[in-house]
């Protein structure tokens, strides 16, 4: 028998995306929509020896093609015609949830209702009648809680069983669509909302048919938004949040398992590899490559792998617990002045990950002006892949203050993307007004599967970049650091210190104008991760992600003559906001489609880290932190 | 007005219900009544954002976040 094609539709927050994971498990891919950055899901799963496709449609509160989302959504459902749809429906909040259902059936599309998160309607006092709500409907009605193997059980059971070609609107349906048709028909200035205003009429009616509501209780949700999105308190648990994700992150999980894979690579790999290759008589140029260049090079990124994907895992959750929603709430004002609205908060806080999902999470934004601001300056932010940067020239020059030092460039990356969007607001983009509106869904513990599948999607990209830019840069950075055009050479007169000694004239009155510096900036732009990776080459360390304080003593003698601690921080400053790696750029061209903005990207950011760094330099040196 | 005093959405207290009367045209007219905020609709406002802005309101058994700026353009009763 073919493969059944089901698609998952329905409004955000209605754990469409939970049943979708549930269904599939790690059996799916991920891509984009062609022409467009929206996440397109499919999965496959085998039930009752048929084969079964699943795609997970973007979350839409109505199909009226006002966002890519909509668009994509009802261009899939009325060109590839799925046999099964499903509506996934919240339970706890149905009147709006029958909104898209409505419209999706004015479409002439049958569905499967889901009536999703039936425990939380259940705790909120709400009994719905199914049988009374498939007969309204006509449609099938089905029970489910996202997380229960049983009743995902139970739906995959109605996908092979029911064909939905059966299933007709109820009489009532067909008079409603037929109304709908007669007022579009009128060619009348208020058409579309004389029709929101039916729809609702019609979802009231049968609301109070298949509803009933026993008390109202106070829900948890209202007593924790009390406090975390209230009055005084709302900020600092935002700051404290934000701070735990960094302290979780690079204090109690990260570091820890960074070092674990970073002794294995020092202590074992290494020493292994190179009795190996001295064993088996390689010459002594190869066994340099890998070990000095290869091992020490892609080893240094393998390092941070664990604090990448403890980051993604936290910023997993926190969306998964709905509290992401209430940061854009509380931080809308701000990011107002800026010209984006609250909801740009999202794709920033990514941007502490990896500008790449960010750049990408930027689409879900609501206008496009929004969108290409938040694009451009989301790489001001200190990603994962900066922060093996900033950890270790703190642990170098900034021994007993290094937290606050990374704090510090972490505060600085926030304040120039907030500046430079003020900035692109008022002169690039045309002032369009921007709105917010947002639902803010009911606090929730994630579904840890969604949870685990979001987080190993994002951190396999880094596993990625690993095993090839980074591997190739190795190479690269090897080669240029060991030869010259007379052959191979000493360091100092290496292909890379001509280079970098090119580049370093640019940073004449920044302090930091060696050519190891100016190497660093050059591949820094290949991978961020890379100034580590050639800092560790060049300083002559064989495993610079040894846990940095280790890696600091082993530098100090080499590096402490090249940098003073301020030039040391007019360099990271000069990391933390320069042009973004070639991933970011790849990304940005993607989603622009444009090779003008994409350099402007590129050029721009150079421009405001070279200031930053100048300013921060000559000031200090001023106020005499020189020495 | 039938019910009570006529004023906008956003000089309602926190913790007060209302009941929209109608909404002025803006540009979000169509997606403000969309997300279920037309004529006749009983909103409870919950409370506003440190900042005072944007304000947060349960509407339709669900919870939904707007600028004041919007909600100037919605017009409600008291009940």
């Amino acid at each position: 028998m073919a493969t059944l094609s089901v698609a998952l539709t329905g409004n955000p927050n209605t754990g469409k995306t939970t049943i979708f994971n549930n269904l599939t498990g790690a059996r799916q891919k991920i891509g984009n929509w062609p022409g467009v950055t929206v996440d397109k899901k499919v999965g496959y799963v085998n039930h009752n020896d048929r084969a079964i496709s699943v795609i997970d449609l973007p979350g839409t509160y109505s199909i009226n093609a006002r966002s890519a989302e909509e668009q994509i959504v009802i261009d899939y459902l009325l060109n590839e015609k799925p046999e099964i749809v499903v509506n996934v429906l919240d339970a706890s909040s149905l009147e709006r949830n029958l909104f898209l259902t409505l419209q999706l059936l004015e479409c002439g599309i049958p569905v499967i209702l889901d009536l999703n998160m039936m425990d939380e309607a259940k705790k909120r006092g709400l009994t719905i009648n199914v049988k009374e709500m498939e007969a309204q409907f006509g449609m099938p009605v089905v029970e489910t809680v996202a997380k229960d193997h049983k009743s995902i059980k139970k739906l995959m059971d109605v996908f092979t069983e029911k064909a939905l070609c059966n299933y007709h609107p109820s009489d009532l349906i067909e008079e409603h669509i037929a109304k709908v048709k007669e007022i579009s028909n009128n060619n009348k200035d208020q058409v579309e909302e004389e029709i929101i205003e039916l729809r609702y009429a019609l979802i009231d009616n049968i609301m109070g048919k298949i509803v009933k509501k026993s008390g109202t209780s106070n829900s948890i949700t209202e007593k924790i938004d009390h406090i975390f999105a209230n009055g005084f308190l709302a900020l600092p648990v935002l700051f404290a949040i934000i701070y735990m994700l960094f302290e979780i992150t690079f204090d109690w999980i990260g570091q820890p398992m960074a070092d674990f894979v970073d002794g294995f690579i020092g202590d074992t790999l290494t020493p292994w590899a190179q009795e190996i290759l001295a064993d088996l008589e390689v010459a002594d140029w190869l066994q340099s490559l890998l070990v000095d260049g290869v091992i020490a090079g892609v080893g240094g990124v393998v390092t941070f792998v664990p604090l990448i994907f403890t980051l993604f895992f936290c910023l997993s959750f926190l969306d998964g617990t709905g509290y992401m929603a209430r940061v854009a709430f509380i931080m809308d004002p701000v990011m107002r002045r800026t010209g984006l609205t609250g909801k740009g908060v999202m794709p920033l806080i990514m941007g502490f990950g990896c500008a790449v999902p960010a750049i990408m999470g930027a689409r879900a934004l609501d206008s496009e002006k929004d969108r290409r601001i938040a694009m451009l300056v989301t790489p001001f932010l200190t990603c994962g892949a900066k922060l093996p940067v900033m950890a270790l020239f703190a642990a170098l020059f900034f021994p007993d203050d290094a937290t606050n030092v990374v704090f510090s460039i972490y505060v600085a990356g926030v304040i120039a993307a907030i500046v430079m969007a003020k900035v692109l607001n008022s002169t690039t983009f045309k002032s369009e007004e921007s709105t917010f509106l947002l639902e803010l869904p009911p606090y929730r513990f994630p579904d840890m599967k969604t949870v685990l599948l979001e987080t190993w999607d994002k951190g396999k990209g880094f596993l990625v970049k690993a095993g090839t830019i980074i591997f190739a840069m190795s190479i690269v950075i090897w080669f240029l650091s060991n030869y010259n055009f007379s052959g191979p050479a000493e360091m100092e007169e290496s292909f890379l210190a001509t280079i970098g000694a090119a580049v370093a004239n640019l940073f004449v009155f920044h302090g930091f104008d060696t050519w190891e510096a100016g190497a660093a900036v050059i591949t820094g732009i290949l991978a961020k991760e890379a100034v580590v990776a050639t800092m560790g080459v060049l300083y002559g360390v064989a495993d610079v992600a040894e846990d940095a304080t280790e890696a600091a003593q082993q530098m100090q003698s080499t590096i402490g003559t090249s940098f003073t601690s301020l030039s040391a921080y007019a360099f990271m400053i000069f990391i933390a906001l320069y042009t973004p790696c070639m991933t970011a750029l790849g990304t940005i061209k993607k989603e622009f489609s444009s090779w003008k903005w994409t350099l402007f990207s590129a050029g721009y950011t150079f421009v405001v880290a070279w200031v930053v760094s100048l300013v921060i330099y000559q000031v200090g040196k001023l106020l005499g932190f020189g020495a | 007005m039938i019910g009570g005093i006529e004023m906008t959405l956003n000089d309602v207290q926190p913790g007060s219900t209302v009941k929209i009367e109608g909404l002025e045209n803006s540009s979000i007219k169509s997606r403000l009544m969309s997300m279920g905020l037309i004529k006749g609709t009983t909103v409870k406002v919950l409370r506003s954002a440190p900042m005072g802005d944007p304000m947060a309101i349960s509407v339709r058994s669900y919870n939904l976040a707007l600028r004041v700026a919007d909600a100037k353009n919605i017009m409600v009763s008291v009940l």
